[in-house]
């Protein structure tokens, strides 16, 4: 009985060794990108292996925002991330609600239809968006980034199953006592639907923020770039300056690991409501 | 009007945003993109049409092939390993372990960052020269690896950061499906005796195949679109040797400025794309349906 107790322990370390084994392996490359940023220009250039920089500088991001305006691509990023994500976030749920609870002709054709968009990814499209684009007279401006990105069905699903849950009846008893459908949309299930709102909008915000192939793309003027469109003309000045790409890197990043970091907890429970289990 | 007429028009009102913005953005250009593979153009002005010219050029095009094979070859190895290491670290995080929440945050963190950051980490741990790996290599006096001008090697660690990428999203849809499994089948196997291996074979795995259905699906979707990482990390280079369907298709579109062949690598990746999930999705019902 012992020798089967023991046993159990051992597995149990085995296991706790291999989590943690996994854990320094996903941290390692993030924890590089923070030591380069910080390090001196003459220690990284400087053969030997070092895993701390020996005397930390700033020097890295004072050179980058002398040379770049940061703070303008954060600007933009910032502002095309939080208006896309406003619009999706409106646009998904007026829609998830119209597929949950609303009966129309056709209903469960467009529903399809929405829902195949997204296996078509922007590259496969992109000529044809660039040329839309164009045509329009967008080419260039933030809403060239902005409505392409804001034409996403992904929230679509994820709405429609949330607002499943929620129970007719209320629905129903609104409806009785003359309410429209708007306002059946406004007081019950837009007050009901803040985790819904918390998890699309935190999503749709993580995946814009980090959007690169078509900001691109769609972008020409440097004062306008995204920090991810920015990040890759910094790295083609700058070439191997490790330094100075991985502290623009690291702003980069920053924001939204720390966002992502406070926010997961949401984010999981929204998977699982939303039937993804 | 009738209530039933009314709670329609709201309906067709409701979801018309999203249909508006998915048919002008998606569709429209959807179908713009099969106009203009079939013309030559570098995107300004009206193109010339050349009928299947483009298509038939794809053919005997040696590097569109080579983008194919890597694309294909990106898929076939991300996806499984992408899965079985995310079932793996779903089981170690399902079971009892201290500091279990901190260890699954650490796990998903990757995806909360961008694909060029990622890219970036990668240009770092994989420099020939003054990349994390080399340095370790010269310090324990191990061979070097040309990660950067070998071919299979700049290959591999393409791969690699993908699936440092991706592999937390993978644990985190399967986490969520070992909750939904009743502990009831697995104390029926025990009592059956069946080991630790037979359990995750006759149990786990089969009662997760709706979460891998959904991982399959999604990890061969964003395999062939694979982008960023590429673009960035390696530039599809040496030689073409990571070359994939979409950063030819960004070059030859947007470098070269030959949208209309660059089109045409869009429809091929999207006939692709729709058969190989077609096919998938066939398969996972018959599959139900034998069961």
């Amino acid at each position: 009985m012992s020798s089967h107790l023991a046993r159990r322990r051992s597995a149990a370390w085995a296991r706790l060794l291999g989590a943690l084994l996994a854990a320094v392996v996903i941290l390692f490359p993030l924890y590089w990108m923070v030591v380069v940023a910080f390090s001196t220009r003459s220690s990284l250039s400087g053969g030997g292996l070092r895993l701390w920089p020996e005397q930390a500088t700033l020097d890295n991001f004072r050179r980058v925002f002398e040379a770049f305006p940061v703070l303008t691509w954060f600007g933009n990023s910032l502002a095309i991330a939080l208006v896309t994500s406003v619009i999706i976030v409106l646009v998904n749920l007026l829609a998830g609600y119209a597929f949950a609870h609303l009966r129309f002709p056709g209903s469960g054709a467009l529903l399809l239809v929405a829902l195949s968009t997204l296996m078509l990814p922007v590259q496969v499209i992109m000529v044809g968006l660039f040329r839309l684009v164009t045509e329009l007279g967008l080419y260039g401006s933030y809403w060239a980034v902005i409505l392409p990105t804001a034409a996403s069905a992904f929230g679509v699903f994820l709405a429609r199953q949330f607002i499943l849950t929620i129970p007719r009846e209320l629905m129903e008893a609104a409806r009785i006592d003359g309410a429209t459908h708007l306002q059946i949309f406004l007081r019950i299930v837009l007050p009901l639907s803040r985790p819904l709102i918390a998890v699309l909008f935190f999503m749709s915000m993580l995946q814009t923020w980090n959007d690169f192939a078509w900001p691109l793309i769609a972008l020409r003027d440097n004062a306008l770039y995204t920090l991810p469109v920015g990040l890759l003309f910094l790295q083609g000045q700058f070439g191997p300056d490790y330094g100075a790409t991985m502290a623009f890197a690291l702003i980069t990043v920053a924001p939204m690991v720390l966002v992502f970091l406070l926010a997961q907890r949401w984010f999981v429970q929204g998977f699982s409501r939303s039937g993804l289990r | 009007m009738t209530a039933r007429a009314r709670e329609a028009w709201a309906g067709y009102a409701f979801a018309a945003p999203t249909l508006v913005l998915l048919g002008v953005f998606v569709l429209l250009p959807l179908g713009g993109a099969a106009v203009i593979s079939l013309q030559e153009t570098n995107g300004f002005g009206a193109g010339t049409f050349v009928g299947l010219d483009n298509y038939r050029q794809l053919v005997q095009d040696p590097v569109f092939w080579r983008a194919s094979l890597n694309t294909a070859l990106y898929t076939v190895l991300v996806t499984p390993a992408a899965m079985a290491i995310g079932l793996g670290l779903a089981l170690l995080l399902d079971s009892a372990l201290p500091a279990r929440g901190v260890l699954r945050s650490v796990l998903i963190l990757p995806m909360a960052i961008s694909g060029v950051a990622t890219a970036l980490m990668g240009v770092l741990i994989f420099d020939e020269n003054s990349g994390f790996l080399a340095q370790v290599s010269l310090a324990m006096g191990l061979p070097q690896v040309d990660w950067q001008t070998h071919g299979p090697a700049a290959f591999a660690s393409v791969v690699i950061m993908t699936l440092w990428w991706r592999v937390g999203f993978n644990m985190l849809i399967y986490l969520a499906g070992l909750q939904g499994v009743a502990p009831e089948l697995y104390e029926a196997a025990r009592l059956d005796g069946a080991n630790a291996w037979q359990r995750l074979r006759h149990v786990t795995v089969p009662q997760l195949s709706p979460q891998s259905f959904f991982l399959v699906i999604l990890n061969i979707i964003y395999s062939f679109q694979v982008f960023d990482i590429v673009f960035v990390m390696t530039g599809g280079g040496p030689e073409r040797a990571t070359t994939v369907l979409v950063t030819y298709a960004y070059d030859t579109g947007f470098v070269t400025r030959d949208q209309g062949y660059a089109a045409a690598i869009g429809v091929v990746l999207l006939a692709v794309t729709l058969v190989v999930t077609g096919l998938r999705w066939r398969a996972e019902r018959r599959r139900e349906e034998s069961e």
